[in-house]
């Protein structure tokens, strides 16, 4: 088939500047167990493609699940009446945006292929992890969980590049909610990040099938906790929250097509602004953020966007100095800033927008102990269950599943409903510990959403453990 | 498409043996999406799907499997055949499901929405010309949106809905800004002008110098499109059979203690007045109505096939999600048009932004004001507010500190697009509110 659209769209690209086409194929599987009952197993099958013209100062797409020459043909029409109904009304001049084409071929290693294991043997997997959930009889729900999901793209240009990708994920799943009269407490398995490429692979990495007694036990416990004091404490925050603090207060404000506007009226502006690159302090010195989708492993790895600019890994946040956005080539043909390889599109009918793929805070020095030492008056938070930030980026509060005082340099009580707030571009600068890479874990999630018309994508974020000073926490009603 | 649905289900159906049933969705669009920015084309395309979702059942064992299909009669029946093979071999493997539930009695049904929209060319002049150099920033979405259902027992369903969407914001400066919808099935030139006015009166109020206020507790008037998001968050397990069942659900206080709401609350999943289709995936028809808090106390919850089988009650004919799609609050008392003079005192908020819950249990809600938020003295807008996170419980809220609600409704069509547009959508009054909680 592969070959069949190469042919096909060969003949449809219309005489015009540039046409470019995205074909993406798309395999999912979902299975799970709830309360002992082994839900249906859903897949889905999902390809198409995206035709794209730049032509006389204009620029348009048009996307069709109906790959057939006369498809093509038809799509390749709509992208060129786009094209001329946006000349003279257009934001970026699409000639400034042509490169040279480009070829090449890249694929995730897969160690342990889904289609390896047996259905019965994965829903019998899930029924005994969904089992082992059941901790007591307060959980009131409980449920485990597989998807897996492959990707392949192809994006050819009709002056010649040929670019090929395959990737493949694993997302593990369990949660337990246990409950006593008006108070329902949950517990997940890394707040459903637990996300990687690969395949069954990800099961052991991840921790996956050691994890259900933990979650079911802890969900039970949080319910007889007190609720989380309010006060400024000292924040020591886990990887499984800590991807959420980056993705929403680091990611999203660093991506340019923000800055420059594209999504104010529905996901938001950034309190960041252009001037800032290359010497705004972002936070302490111990910060050091780096855009990395060469990751093995990591969920938003790649050898080239969806534009068809190859991906490096490139440094964000340097001890603490904001260098570089998060922009792919058309946000820095508009804004005149170097940024990196991130325009990306969640599916074959959406365009590229620029996303922020995988965004990774690199280790510090501190062991977990040597942190919790350190600490005469804190919090230690894992695992994110509420967010929540200003369409600027600034102002957020984060809620988590669990937490457990510290108190004189010790772990003591378990508490529950724990929330904090604060504001981005100060609270980095409180940065006074980070993890050594033996407290780091890399997480993903499916589900960033962006973009008119509505994106979600998957991300990539991998962090250590990191400690805060002085934070506004609080609890439950 | 209505006509190639039934060509795909005719041929799906010739493919089954005589101990499989099937069940048949398919979703279609054909849909412009024109995105703006300082008030020029951003990016301007079309997409045309169509997905043929399939449940295979033999006895009580099913499997679900969802193929695109491309339109071409040759090419799609290989992937149909592909995925009932498919899901053949996975029903052989899976175990019996307690809970399946099915329509068995054929209900069909047919609805068209009619609509009369711009071309391409003429969205991209109009939307353009109205911006006349001033910032604008959002999107046009529209085309239409088609719903399928069909199973072997004869039933057919068909929703077919041309609609268009303009979901867009007049920018000042930095976050001030004034948001608005302008949406329909037939679009009108003078309809479009008097929003742009009715947006820039606003722009003038939100170009004044803005006014910050301390965290504290605060009058405050919560416009339709805010009170809209609310729900919208509250719709995610508030009032579904699963999460009340399961407890997990956010009105976990109303069925565990009895907590009611203000008198004047009254919510009613209304599928006769909503856009959304009357039919769902296992092809139940939605009622008319379902009253889920009248008079402030919870009543009935959204109960899917799936849950009612679980848990042992009637379904009715809510989605899988178990999520409204036609939301319907009752109007208060207020008059709308002096809602200002009853502020008196107070924020107006005309939008909100990113709700999630800081105590679920307790129906405890963080988000942030956004775009039209103004100071309001003696009854009049004086300055845009800076925005404000605000922490408040919906029993607050809506239960001893809700003065009342408006008398005129807002009906909001939802602007959603992410994997299709949305034809979900909220009929709401505002509410005037007492003691709002607002925190950073």
């Amino acid at each position: 088939m592969w070959d069949g659209i190469e042919r096909r769209f060969r003949v449809a690209a219309p005489a015009v500047d540039f046409c470019s086409l995205r074909l993406v194929e798309e395999r999912d599987e979902q299975l799970s167990v709830r309360r002992g009952v082994a839900q249906p197993p859903s897949t889905s099958f999902d390809v198409g493609a995206m035709v794209t013209v730049f032509d006389d100062g204009g620029m348009g797409y048009a996307a069709t699940s109906d790959l057939t020459l006369s498809g093509l043909r038809r799509a390749a029409e709509r992208a060129c009446d786009w094209a001329r109904a946006m000349r003279e009304r257009g934001l970026v001049d699409p000639a400034a945006l042509v490169r040279p084409p480009r070829s090449g071929d890249y694929a995730v290693p897969v160690r342990r292929p889904w289609g390896a294991v047996p259905l019965g043997d994965k829903i019998e997997l899930l029924r005994r992890q969904n089992e082992r959930l059941k901790q007591h009889t307060s959980i009131e729900d409980w449920e485990a969980g597989l998807w897996y999901g492959e990707r392949e793209t192809l994006l050819l240009r009709a002056d010649g590049g040929r670019l090929r990708q395959r990737h493949a994920f694993v997302l593990p799943t369990l949660s337990a909610s246990a409950n006593e009269g008006a108070d329902t407490q949950t517990r997940t398995f890394g707040g459903h990040a637990q996300c990687r490429q690969g395949g069954l692979e990800v099961l052991e990495e991840t921790g996956f099938l050691e994890a259900p007694e933990r979650v079911g036990a802890e969900a039970v416990e949080l319910l007889a906790a007190a609720n989380s004091p309010s006060g400024t404490r000292d924040l020591l925050l886990a990887p499984d929250q800590m991807i959420l603090q980056i993705h929403e207060s680091i990611g999203h404000p660093l991506e340019l097509d923000r800055i420059l506007g594209d999504e104010r009226n529905y996901a938001g502006r950034s309190f960041v602004t252009l001037d800032m690159f290359g010497s705004y302090r972002y936070g302490s010195g111990l910060l050091n953020v780096t855009f990395d989708p060469t990751r093995p492993g990591e969920l938003a790895s790649y050898a080239f966007d969806d534009e068809g600019e190859p991906a490096t890994r490139e440094e964000i946040i340097r001890a603490g100095v904001l260098l570089r956005p998060l922009g792919g080539l058309s946000s820095q043909v508009r804004a005149g800033l170097p940024g990196v390889a991130n325009a990306r599109a969640s599916s074959w009918n959406r365009p590229p927008i620029d996303r922020m793929a995988n965004l990774n805070l690199e280790p510090g020095t501190a062991t977990l102990d040597e942190m919790i030492g350190a600490v005469e008056r804190g919090i230690y938070m894992k695992t994110n269950c509420s967010w929540s930030i200003d369409d600027s980026r600034n102002k957020f509060q984060f809620g988590c599943e669990w937490a457990r005082l510290i108190e004189d340099g010790r772990l003591t009580a378990v508490v529950k409903n724990p929330n904090y707030r604060g504001i981005s571009a100060t609270f980095w600068r409180g940065l006074k510990a980070v993890g050594r890479a033996d407290t780091m874990e890399v997480l993903g999630t499916p589900y960033c959403g962006k973009g008119e018309p509505n994106q979600a994508i998957a991300v990539g974020h991998a962090s250590p453990a990191c400690l805060f000073d002085a934070a506004d926490v609080f609890g439950g009603a | 498409m209505e006509s190639y649905f039934h060509d795909v289900t005719d041929a799906l159906a010739s493919l089954l043996r005589a101990d499989e049933i099937y069940l048949a969705n398919f979703h279609g669009e054909q849909s412009d999406f024109v995105r703006f920015n300082h008030g020029r084309v951003r990016q301007a395309g079309t997409v045309e799907t169509r997905t043929l979702s399939v449940d295979l059942v033999r006895g009580r064992r099913h499997a679900a499997g969802s193929t695109s299909l491309a339109g071409d009669s040759e090419m799609d029946g290989a992937r149909v055949a592909r995925l009932v093979e498919s899901l053949r071999e996975q029903c052989a493997v899976v175990p019996e499901d307690p809970h399946l539930l099915y329509a068995t009695e054929p209900c069909s049904s047919t609805r068209r929405v009619e609509s009369r929209l711009l071309a391409g060319r003429d969205v991209v002049e109009e939307i353009h010309g109205g911006a006349r150099g001033r910032d604008l920033v959002g999107i046009y979405a529209a085309g239409g949106v088609y719903c399928g259902f069909a199973n072997s027992f004869g039933q057919r369903n068909w929703y077919a809905n041309g609609s268009f969407n303009l979901d867009w914001s007049f920018v000042h400066s930095a976050d001030k800004a004034v948001a608005t919808s302008y949406a329909g099935f037939e679009w009108s030139h003078e309809a479009f002008h008097r929003k742009i006015e009715s947006a820039l009166a606003q722009l003038e109020i939100a170009s004044q110098p803005p006014r910050t206020v301390e965290p504290g507790r605060y009058r405050v008037y919560l416009a339709p499109a805010a009170l809209a998001d609310f729900l919208a968050l509250l719709g995610w397990g508030g009032f579904g059979l699963r999460a009340h069942r399961s407890k997990t659900t956010p009105l976990l206080r109303m069925r565990e203690e009895g907590l009611r709401l203000h008198p004047e609350v009254c919510l009613v999943e209304n599928a006769r007045d909503g856009l959304a289709p009357d039919f769902q995936e296992e092809g139940f028809r939605r009622p008319d109505q379902v009253s889920l808090i009248d008079a402030g106390a919870y009543r009935d919850c959204l109960a899917s096939p799936r849950s009612a089988a679980e848990y042992g009650v009637p379904t009715n004919g809510a989605c899988a999600s178990e999520m409204p799609q036609s939301l319907d609050f009752a109007s208060g008392g207020i008059p709308l048009d002096r809602v200002l003079g009853v502020l008196d005192k107070g924020i107006y908020v005309g939008n909100v932004w990113y709700l999630n819950y800081s105590d679920r249990a307790a129906c405890r809600t963080t988000g942030m004001t956004r775009f039209a938020t103004f100071w309001v003295e003696n009854g009049e807008m004086l300055a845009p507010l800076n925005v404000m996170r605000f922490d408040e419980t919906l029993y607050r809220m809506l239960g001893e500190n809700l003065i009342g609600l408006t008398d005129g409704r807002e009906w909001i069509l939802d602007a959603s697009t992410y994997s299709q547009r949305s034809t979900a959508s909220t009929r709401l009054p505002g509410a005037l509110v007492e003691d709002f909680t607002l925190t950073l």
